[in-house]
């Protein structure tokens, strides 16, 4: 087991690190009025936006913390010692690295933002702490239209396009992260692409949080118009602090008529972080949302991306990958709620529980009455590695009416002894026999993320599986 | 006793001077009577009775019932399977008639009294298993009612390696507006030993009614039991079947539920393995017709390695019937070998029907094989065409898929007799269901 524990910290090495960096904003410890003032101020918000925030930090604040049925481990986030806004000053992002402060710069460049950013992406957003520090996008996909800032700047320069939906997919209520989020969120990315522009590179988002005792609290909200597509991913890390940390982001996705949005999430926190997020995609008549998420890091997430299927024949899917090691929970899974005729979903979500690791299904499928040819589809396989491994699931399925159909299928099991023996006749060592069966249990999801990710994702479960075997 | 505790409560009141209880019940009845008070009622954000209807739980309006006025009508109505073991009859909670075992299984030691006469001769065995398991699936206040209440019902013990060919059978009737009855059923198999016991809940009317029931099954080392229950409360009544089962090493319980009746029905089943080559197959039909709910939950306890669950619940719902399936495999540190299953099957028969599953796994052990299952659809167009074009009528077809729908299910039961039985009483209500 502690040959499991070096590994994993082996594994974070790419993002355990930071620089000290002064902040020339900082709105101190816990959540107030005063607080939502003080983001307000220094982002020169308009005067509904505050009052956005204010009712939401009500919200917030009414909510019970959903532990009836979610995990214990949430009670030990002291809201009153977060940090909830820290940025070095000049709230516009740069448009080229030279300009980025030299200690952001070298945070990025260490994790290869700039270097992913000129091979293969059509625009980048990078967010270190509160604010974006970069933001840029190919001059060509910006001829056409496309839309690509922060949260408050799409707010205020484009209301006419945000605002209409700004809050719309995930109430404020929704839950209590999502009023925390709607009370002190700052930085994300705001995408608009007009009708019929098919955006063929992905856009890119990083996020990374370099303070301590610090609440990231990213807003996105991604609109494709009628007929549009894009392809959106997500990367996180953090330097391991002693204390907890919390990222809790919003993520809503508008996919109007004929419209596909891919959204791909690559979690890799620090197992200090607490993840809680909440992600929904609203899908119109023919549109497509995809939620392609996969968690490796953070000490606990809560995540359970959704689609609502609105207009005929839309489509929702996730896909999702947990790998959970010692310590860690990802309590992960899917909504989908169909809200039209023909309307069809699919979850396929795999877990791999190592060590005292805890991985988590949770589902919920709603098909409502007087809906004719809806479909859902679910398959959710858990992998435990060691004794001490835990898995759970709790699907929801609910379905009123005749002409609907739906199946879920679960199943739990270990990597089995007579395969490892068989490659190990074979001349591969335990480890890298047990690293191969677990690729080869997610391996037709993996395929799933574009090409760079993959790799960086095998790599990452090879490293996760040494010296976890027995 | 605690009957002055319970003044003011019509579903108790004028219950408890009934009978005459050993020291140690009376006791366990003041518990569970202070239980049910400090108990919270079920909440609707309550996830243990998530899809569930906790407003259709006011108990207000039921009372403890009077004898029943013609009690020969009644056993002469308690028809089943023709030839038992041992029959008893009760109604309105008061034994009406029974049928001793023949002489002959008495003298090798089977037992089958009321649990008021066994809580007198057999005070260990009684204490021991009545109502020992927690009653952790939503309805512990439910149980405490029970506890508290005027239960009645039958106690057996099959001794060690006494085989018993023919079923044992048991009617609970509740009759009259609003009546309230708290039947018991508390099996134990001793080792080696094999029984088949069946319950049968029956409504004389079609009155609201409230039953409170609960069930204590255990199987001791190498024993097989086959215990059946047979729910056809008034499509108006209010009804709690609360289960609990323990199974030993090498034992094999097999239980049924079959729900036919009822308005509100909630049922929860507790399965738990505590020897290694233990199995527990838990099955049930149900029909949720007109406004019924029939909300089940379930759990599959693996305390120790190498056991077997295997858990297949299906549900037929027409008009605007409502199903909740909430199951739960567990299984707990050290468990390895693992063998479960768990599979509920829905098919929708009407546009306002509406079938909720949440089938759960809690896996703490990481050599085993668990999966779980749940599908929701309707009748096959196709399979309904290939009917229609042989001349079926439609309504005839569609009974018939659905009868073969269920027969996946009670094929499960080994004794044909009572098999047959059961098809009888389901084909019956699937097509008065069926009609609307």
């Amino acid at each position: 087991m502690n040959e499991t524990q070096t590994q994993l910290d082996i594994d974070r090495e790419k993002g355990n690190f930071r620089y000290n960096v002064d902040y020339e904003f900082d709105a101190g410890t816990g959540l107030n009025e005063k607080t939502i003032d003080y983001i307000c101020d220094v982002k020169d918000e308009p005067d509904w936006i505050r009052k956005f925030r204010k009712d939401a930090l009500k919200k917030f604040l009414e909510k019970p913390m959903p532990t009836h049925w979610a995990s214990h481990d949430l009670e030990n986030i002291i809201f009153d010692k977060i940090r909830y806004y820290l940025s070095q000053g000049g709230q516009k992002p740069k448009k080229t690295w030279d300009e980025v402060p030299e200690d952001v710069k070298r945070t990025f460049e260490r994790l290869g933002i700039p270097e992913q950013e000129r091979k293969f992406l059509a625009g980048v957003e990078a967010q270190f702490d509160s604010e974006a520090a970069y933001s840029n996008i190919k001059e060509a996909v910006g001829k056409q239209g496309v839309i690509f800032m922060g949260s408050t700047d799409a707010l205020k320069e484009h209301p006419e396009i945000f605002r209409k939906w700004f809050g719309k997919v995930i109430p404020t209520g929704d839950n209590k992260f999502s009023a925390l989020n709607s009370a002190a969120f700052s930085g994300g990315s705001f995408i608009y692409v007009p009708p019929g522009v098919k955006v063929t590179h992905p856009l890119q988002a990083y996020f990374r949080i370099n303070a301590e005792n610090f609440g990231q609290f990213e807003r996105t909200l991604i609109i494709a118009d009628e007929g549009a597509e894009v392809t959106y991913m997500e990367g996180c890390t953090a330097p391991k602090f002693d204390t907890a940390t919390l990222h809790s982001a919003v993520v809503e996705l508008v996919a109007l008529r004929g419209a596909k949005i891919q959204y791909i999430t690559v979690q890799n926190w620090s197992n200090n972080v607490f993840n809680l997020v909440t992600k929904r995609g609203l899908a119109m008549e023919d549109a497509e949302v995809k939620w392609i998420d996969c968690n490796i890091g953070s000490r606990l997430t809560m995540k359970y991306p959704g689609v609502v299927m609105k207009g005929r024949r839309a489509r929702g899917e996730v896909i999702s990958i947990a790998l959970a090691g010692d310590g860690q929970h990802q309590d992960t899974g899917a909504k989908m709620v169909h809200a039209a005729d023909e309307t069809t979903s699919n979850i396929v979500s795999k877990s791999i529980s190592v060590g005292t690791g805890r991985a988590t299904y949770r589902g919920l499928v709603k098909i409502p009455s007087h809906l004719k040819g809806c479909k859902n589809n679910t398959e959710c396989d858990a992998l435990l590695i060691n004794t001490s491994s835990r898995t759970d699931t709790y699907p929801a399925i609910s379905v009123r009416g005749t002409g609907n159909a739906c199946q879920h299928e679960a199943s739990v099991s270990q990597v089995s002894s007579e395969q490892i023996f068989y490659m190990q006749q074979r001349g591969l060592t335990e480890a890298q026999a047990m690293s191969l069966s677990v690729n080869g249990f997610v391996n037709d999801l993996v395929r799933q993320f574009p090409m760079e990710y993959s790799v960086e994702l095998k790599r990452l479960i090879d490293l996760e599986m040494e010296g976890s075997v027995g | 006793m605690a009957s002055a505790s319970v003044s003011g409560v019509p579903l108790l009141e004028g219950a408890l001077v009934e009978g005459r209880w050993p020291e140690w019940f009376v006791a366990s009845r003041q518990r569970g009577w202070a239980d049910f008070q400090h108990l919270p009622a079920p909440a609707p954000k309550d996830e243990k009775w998530r899809f569930s209807k906790v407003k259709a739980l006011a108990l207000d309006s039921f009372r403890y019932p009077a004898a029943v006025a013609d009690a020969a009508a009644l056993v002469a109505r308690s028809t089943g399977l023709g030839e038992s073991a041992a029959r008893f009859v009760f109604a309105n909670n008061r034994l009406l008639a029974a049928t001793a075992p023949a002489a002959g299984l008495l003298k090798a030691g089977l037992v089958v009294m009321t649990l008021e006469e066994a809580a007198r001769q057999h005070a260990d065995l009684v204490e021991k298993h009545f109502m020992a398991q927690e009653f952790k699936l939503g309805s512990a206040k439910y149980a405490a009612l029970h506890r508290s209440g005027p239960v009645n019902g039958v106690f057996i013990r099959v001794p060690k390696n006494l085989e018993v060919a023919q079923p044992i059978e048991i009617f609970h009737w509740v009759e009259g507006e609003n009546s309230a009855v708290f039947p018991h059923t508390l099996v134990v198999c001793e080792r080696q030993s094999k029984a088949t016991v069946v319950d049968c809940f029956r409504s004389a009317d079609d009155e609201p009614a409230f039953a409170c029931g609960v069930n204590d099954l255990v199987v001791e080392e190498g024993a097989k039991l086959n215990y059946v229950a047979v729910q056809q409360w008034s499509l108006a009544a209010t009804a709690f079947h609360l289960n609990s089962t323990t199974v030993g090493r090498d034992a094999c319980c097999l239980g049924m539920q079959v729900n036919l009746g009822g308005k509100f029905v909630r049922g929860e089943s507790y399965s738990r393995m505590v020897a290694e080559g233990a199995r527990s197959d838990m099955l049930s039909v149900n029909i949720a017709g007109g406004d019924q709910l029939i909300d089940q939950r379930t759990f599959q306890d693996h305390a120790k390695p190498s056991a077997t669950s295997d858990l297949l619940y299906q549900n037929a719902l027409t008009g605007k019937g409502r199903t909740v399936f909430s199951g739960v495999i567990r299984v707990e540190p050290g468990a390895h070998k693992t063998d479960a299953y768990q599979k509920v099957r829905n098919i929708v028969l009407s546009d306002e029907a509406e079938a909720n599953s949440m089938p759960g796994l809690e896996i703490e052990a990481d050599d085993v094989r668990c999966t779980h299952g749940a599908t929701t659809a309707q009748v096959d167009d196709r399979e309904l065409f290939y009917l229609l074009a042989r001349g079926i009528r439609p309504e005839a077809a569609q009974q018939l898929l659905v009868m073969g729908f269920f027969n996946t299910v009670l094929d499960r039961l080994p004794d044909a007799r009572l098999r047959g039985q059961i098809e009888g009483l389901v084909e019956k209500r699937l097509s008065a269901a069926l009609r609307g």
